[in-house]
């Protein structure tokens, strides 16, 4: 129970701690002055102190759907095992219904967009949604991948299986790694499918679909996003490098969990503002074709295992 | 140890595999270059790993050709080509991506089943990389019919090459050393004449589109 | 026992049709007696169809029918199954239809009422029959009197031409059915199933008749190449009929399948298995893409009822294909995902079908173009609907979210079939799965943003009412079982379990109960797991605890004004996204799929108009081809019309001589 509360504890307090790091590196790589790490915590603090203003033609779906959105991120980064493997919460969502969880706050989330009836809302829950459906098997497959090998579902046990056993290289996890990178980068809205700081609308993604949102709406949004970042890192983290994760509910091997975790998750904040940074934002009719490269590598990856038998 | 480096043949089998997928999927011919030497290279690593595994050092002196004629000779001449040409940063329209990836998918399934029967008589220590260097052969085929200009075709002509090369030297643990210096000669010579080959296309169609020498069929 | 008290319901139903026709224009009568009347009688039907599920087998014979052909009835786990399925929806949607027929249009209420409830009884006959006689006999009662229901407008060329291509396409069904039993008595001349169960088949003829059962019931399923019917019939009928139709009726093709496949041929291949996923693969892909860009609402459902349909096929294939290898545990697994998704889709798209309906009431627009909105002038319908649109998506925890569950289990623990081509071809089927699962996804969001969310495109909208009480009633029970199955779906599972005990003499219910009502572990705890209520329950926690943080630690200040939409001035609500504009990027993804005829205007048009129409290839490929054959044919054989009498003497006269020769020989 401890290993469980204090990862969601964890997840709630570094995400968005990722997300300056990310920022500030992306900053260092581009030669501008970075902004303090700790950056969004003063945006999030901002934007909850301000008031709300909410459109006259929204309904309740609007005004439910961030904290909606906030309680499936939270539970994302409930079952994905960050610190230890061992996780009271894992029986309740395996790694099918963690696609299914950030499903339901797309889902969630695109039609709250819709719900004001604004051109660019209505556009930014359109994008969205072709992106998901897109995005969502192939990171099934990427996760299907790993299941295979170690015959379960179950985040906690697939990680456990592969963190304790002898090394052995898996060929099919590199095309699902190959294939994970890209998910990633387009379930987070970042480069080279949308841009995180946009400000022309006829290019955002996820910007537009969140237009409408002010205040504390706006910050339980950013920091679900955050939230969602950091779930998906921690996916990467777990499946391609599992190692360094309690194995027991004991606090001293939490406590060595920690500093890999924080080590991990500086690695990959440091390669995904290289990736930002060399890459540039594509046509959104290439989109498509990105995610389908992912979605096929995927399967690939699934075909290797089956015949490679590894 | 032993059982790492057998297991990492796998690992090459399977980057070659991506760096062919990669190459069919790509637009840009400089990235599709710098694909083509990550290949030789991933080659030149299995080769030596192969080598190191079932003692034969005459794999060692394959590798060294592969890294002197496939890492750096070819690339550098290619890079040479397109500068001259000033096809450096030429996109080519490509089929629909996904269509060919699709393509590709079936291709694989094929070659692993052709490769099946195949691989359980051979008695090398990497069976499965038999199908794997099948299916990099015929998606390196398949990214010589779907390109238009010349300079990916001879291109996906070497990544051929190539994944026969691997088959040898991972399904069959090498050809004779006499058989591969000449394939590697061979390879050299022809690289040679095609270039010789594009800059005569270029001269007459002020174009490495190959689609222009349907031009020169007798009507 | 519990056999007699279905029959007695079932003549209650009939009792009902009777009364309708004495009371024929009466439509207070008639709705608010008749039509609630029958609800209570299915609901009733569910419950005895529940209980016998967990009893023994019951058989019975009526002396009705031809002398000597007496109605055989048996009600077995699958039947009882199927029923509780017919029962449980039918009641949800009679209760609806008692506060939606409300005016005279078209065909009077009384007769309405009449054909619905022979429907409903044919349906359940059909389920309960042990004999090739009253199979047939109630599979055409069930054709005529849903081809009636779809015509009830039947002053509309369209639909009357909906309804005959629908009764066409029933037909080619039917006499391939009639063909598959034919076979399956293997010559014995006894047409009961007692008596097709006991033939010992060759895989030759075992082969024929399951393709002609796939043939026939896959005609009734609505898959591919014989899906036409599906996206015409739905749309023209009556929105309780469609409900009826989309996710009732097509389960009795299912059910259908199913008894010939499992229980009535003794022996089954391996590729008929591959057949189906292949099959079904197709048809639900097929199916999704064409509801993504679909701007009628009903056709959209019904075209993600073909692909709902294709999923069941696939789930269904994959347990033939594991049956035919001897794996019965896997078997299992995805025999019993298929039933799972059987009664989700059997809740879920009555719902949305049903919600339609109302909406159509309250605006009589079906085109989601003039639609928007109607969240805030119809809250209740809209609110179940969204129900049903997340169950629809396979979202958790709803039900649609376990069978999809399910089904991606039993791929997932597929490897180590003996064939390595078969092996090869799980992963890519199970990624096409995940990929029509998630355009589901896309389709349902369009269907619910773009005609319950944004601003009303019309300005007669606003004034649409709310669904009556009666209608409430009816989606608010269909919503209700959607979330309670989703949320205890070890529930269902121990039903199914009584089903696939019979069918592949498995159950997953001995492992599920082991991990308790609370989780649900088809295999093992540590292999997978899942559990809705605990989801929902952290999920409820996340926001509660989220809302309370944020009005303990900050405020909960709220103030309205104009939507911001990047301080764009002028904003309409012709602005937002349309229909057309949601299915535009699948249209363009799945370009091949589709056949497009575009209009753009000019740029100095005055009054510009755009026009975009995609339509099928099959239509153009398979049945305008055999269309013009027929025609063809039809002009041959005109010739012999000459018009006088004495020719038409001498036709008859020479038919009679050339039978007399044969008869001779």
């Amino acid at each position: 129970m401890i290993s469980q509360l204090l990862e969601i504890l964890v997840a709630l307090i570094l995400a968005p701690l990722l997300m300056g790091w990310i920022n500030a590196w992306r900053a260092w790589l581009q030669n501008k002055s970075a902004p303090s790490l700790l950056q969004p915590y003063r945006t999030l603090h901002k934007l909850f102190h301000k008031e709300s203003v909410v459109a006259e033609t929204a309904m309740p779906l609007f005004r439910i759907a961030p904290y909606l959105v906030f309680g499936c991120m939270a539970l994302a980064c409930g079952i994905v095992p960050t610190l230890s493997t061992d996780l009271p919460m894992a029986p309740a969502a395996d790694a099918i219904a963690l696609v299914g969880v950030f499903a339901l706050a797309r889902v969630f989330s695109a039609l709250a967009a819709m719900d004001i009836g604004t051109s660019f809302g209505t556009m930014g829950a359109r994008r969205e949604m072709m992106i998901g459906f897109l995005a969502e098997p192939a990171l099934l497959m990427v996760l299907f991948t790993a299941s295979l090998i170690t015959r379960s579902t179950s985040l906690a046990s697939i990680v456990h299986t592969l963190a304790s056993q002898k090394f052995v290289i898996y060929p099919s996890l590199l095309f699902s790694g190959a294939a994970f990178l890209l998910v990633l980068l387009a379930e987070n809205a970042r480069v080279p499918v949308d841009n995180p700081t946009t400000h022309l609308e006829l290019t955002m993604i996820h910007e537009a679909l969140i237009l409408e949102y002010s205040g504390r709406h706006l910050a339980l949004i950013e920091w679900a996003v955050a939230l969602k970042l950091f779930a998906y890192t921690c996916i990467g983290a777990a499946l391609f490098f599992p190692w360094g994760l309690a194995q027991a509910n004991a606090p001293e091997a939490l406590l060595l969990a920690l500093p890999v975790l924080v080590v991990k998750l500086a690695a990959a904040g440091v390669v995904l503002a290289m990736i930002e940074t060399v890459n540039a934002k594509m046509r959104i009719f290439r989109v498509p074709e990105f995610l389908a490269t992912a979605f096929l590598l995927a399967v690939i990856a699934l075909l290797v295992h089956v015949l490679l038998g590894a | 140890m032993h059982l790492l480096l057998s297991q990492s043949i796998n690992l090459f089998a399977a980057m070659l595999l991506i760096v062919v997928f990669a190459m069919i999927s790509q637009r840009r011919i400089l990235r599709v270059i710098h694909l083509f030497t990550v290949q030789g290279a991933t080659l030149v690593a299995s080769t030596i790993v192969v080598g190191y595994l079932t003692g034969q050092h005459h794999l060692y002196y394959s590798a060294a050709v592969t890294l002197i004629v496939k890492v750096i000779l070819i690339p550098v001449l290619l890079h040479r080509v397109i500068d001259r040409l000033n096809v450096r940063w030429d996109v080519e329209t490509l089929i629909n991506i996904p269509t060919t990836m699709l393509i590709g998918i079936v291709l694989v399934v094929f070659a692993f089943n052709l490769a099946l029967p195949i691989a359980k008589l051979s008695l090398s220590i990497a069976r499965g990389t038999l199908g794997i260097a099948l299916a990099c052969f015929l998606l390196s085929f398949m990214m010589m019919i779907s390109r238009a200009k010349a300079v990916p075709q001879v291109i996906g002509f070497l990544s051929m090459e190539n994944s026969l090369f691997f088959a040898a030297a991972a399904a069959t643990n090498g050809m004779p050393m006499i058989v591969e210096l000449g394939i590697a000669f061979d390879v050299l010579a022809g690289i040679l004449i095609l270039g010789v080959f594009m800059f005569q296309i270029r001269e007459q169609f002020d174009s490495l589109d190959i689609r222009h020498l349907e031009k020169l069929k007798e009507d | 026992m519990i056999l007699d008290w279905m029959l007695v319901t079932i003549a209650g139903w009939l009792l009902i049709s009777l009364l309708g026709v004495a009371c024929l224009r009466r439509t207070w009568l008639v709705s608010r007696l008749l039509f609630p009347a029958g609800g209570l009688l299915a609901l009733v039907f569910a419950v005895l169809a529940v209980s016998a599920l967990f009893s023994t087998p019951e058989v019975a014979e009526l002396a009705l029918g031809l002398p000597g052909l007496p109605f055989h009835l048996r009600l077995d786990a699958l039947s009882a199954f199927f029923l509780a399925v017919i029962g449980g929806a039918g009641a949800g949607i009679s209760i609806f239809a008692a506060g939606y027929f409300r005016h005279g249009e078209g065909t009077p209420p009384g007769l309405l009422c009449l054909e619905y409830h022979v429907f409903l009884a044919s349906m359940c006959l059909v389920v309960l029959a042990d004999d090739a006689y009253v199979f047939m006999v109630m599979w055409e009662t069930m054709a005529l009197s849903s081809f009636f229901l779809v015509t009830t407008n039947h002053r509309v060329p369209s639909i009357r031409q909906a309804g005959y291509l629908y009764l066409l396409i029933a037909h080619i069904g039917a006499i391939a059915i009639l063909l598959c039993f034919g076979v399956l008595q293997a010559n014995t001349g006894l047409y009961t199933f007692a008596n097709m169960r006991a033939q010992e088949l060759s895989s030759f003829w075992s082969s024929c008749a399951f393709l002609l059962a796939v043939l026939g019931f896959g005609a009734k399923a609505g898959i591919l190449p014989l899906h036409v019917w599906l996206p015409e019939a739905h749309p023209a009928a009556p929105s309780p009929v469609s409900a009826l139709m989309s996710g009732v009726m097509l389960k009795t093709a299912i059910y259908g399948l199913l008894r010939v496949a499992f229980d009535l041929l003794q022996l089954q291949l391996s590729w008929w298995g591959i057949l189906m996923l292949c099959l079904g693969l197709v048809t639900a892909l097929f199916g999704v893409v064409f509801s993504a860009v679909q701007a009628d609402m009903k056709r959209l459902l019904a075209y993600s009822s073909i692909e709902n349909i294709g999923l069941l096929f696939v789930a269904i294939g994959l347990a033939l294909l594991f049956k035919a290898y001897g794996m019965i545990g896997l078997s299992t697994l995805a025999l019993t995902a298929a039933l799972f998704h059987v009664v989700a889709h059997a809740f879920f798209k009555s719902l949305l079908f049903l919600g339609t309906g109302s909406v159509l009431h309250a605006t009589g627009e079906r085109n989601l173009g003039k639609l928007g909105g109607l969240m805030r002038s119809m809250p209740w319908v809209a609110w179940l609907c969204l129900v049903g649109i997340l169950a629809s998506s396979g979202l958790p925890p709803l039900s649609g979210f376990v069978s999809e569950w399910l089904l991606l289990q039993s791929f997932l623990f597929t490897t180590g079939l003996p064939d390595p081509f078969f092996n090869m071809l799980v992963p890519v089927v199970a990624a096409a799965v995940a990929l029509i699962a998630a355009l589901a996804g896309y389709v349902m969001v369009k269907f619910f943003g773009v005609i319950f969310l944004g601003q009303s495109r019309e300005k007669r909208l606003v004034e649409a009412h709310d669904a009556s009480l009666l209608e409430r009633i009816g989606l608010f029970w269909l919503a209700a079982v959607t979330v309670l199955i989703g949320i205890f779906p070890v529930y269902l599972i121990d039903a199914i379990d009584q089903v696939t005990q019979a069918l592949v003499g498995y159950g997953l219910a001995v492992t599920v109960r082991a991990n308790g009502w609370l989780v649900l572990a088809p295999i093992s705890i540590e292999r997978a797991s899942y559990s809705p209520l605990i989801f929902l329950g952290i999920v409820g926690l996340g926001v509660v605890l989220a809302i309370v943080m944020v009005r303990l630690f900050y405020h909960g200040r709220i103030r309205r004004a104009a939507p911001w939409d990047c301080g764009f001035p002028a904003q309409t609500a012709r602005m937002q996204d349309t229909a057309e504009g949601f299915g535009q990027p699948i249209l363009q993804i799945f370009s091949p799929f589709f056949r497009v005829k575009r209009e753009v205007p000019s740029p100095f048009d005055a009054h510009p108009q755009y026009r975009l129409e995609s339509s099928d290839h099959f239509w153009y490929w398979f049945y305008l081809p055999i269309a013009r054959v027929v025609e063809r044919l039809a002009i041959i054989i005109a010739k012999l019309q000459q018009g006088r009498i004495a020719l038409y003497l001498l036709y008859s006269f020479l038919t009679l001589i050339v039978l007399l020769v044969v008869i001779k020989r």
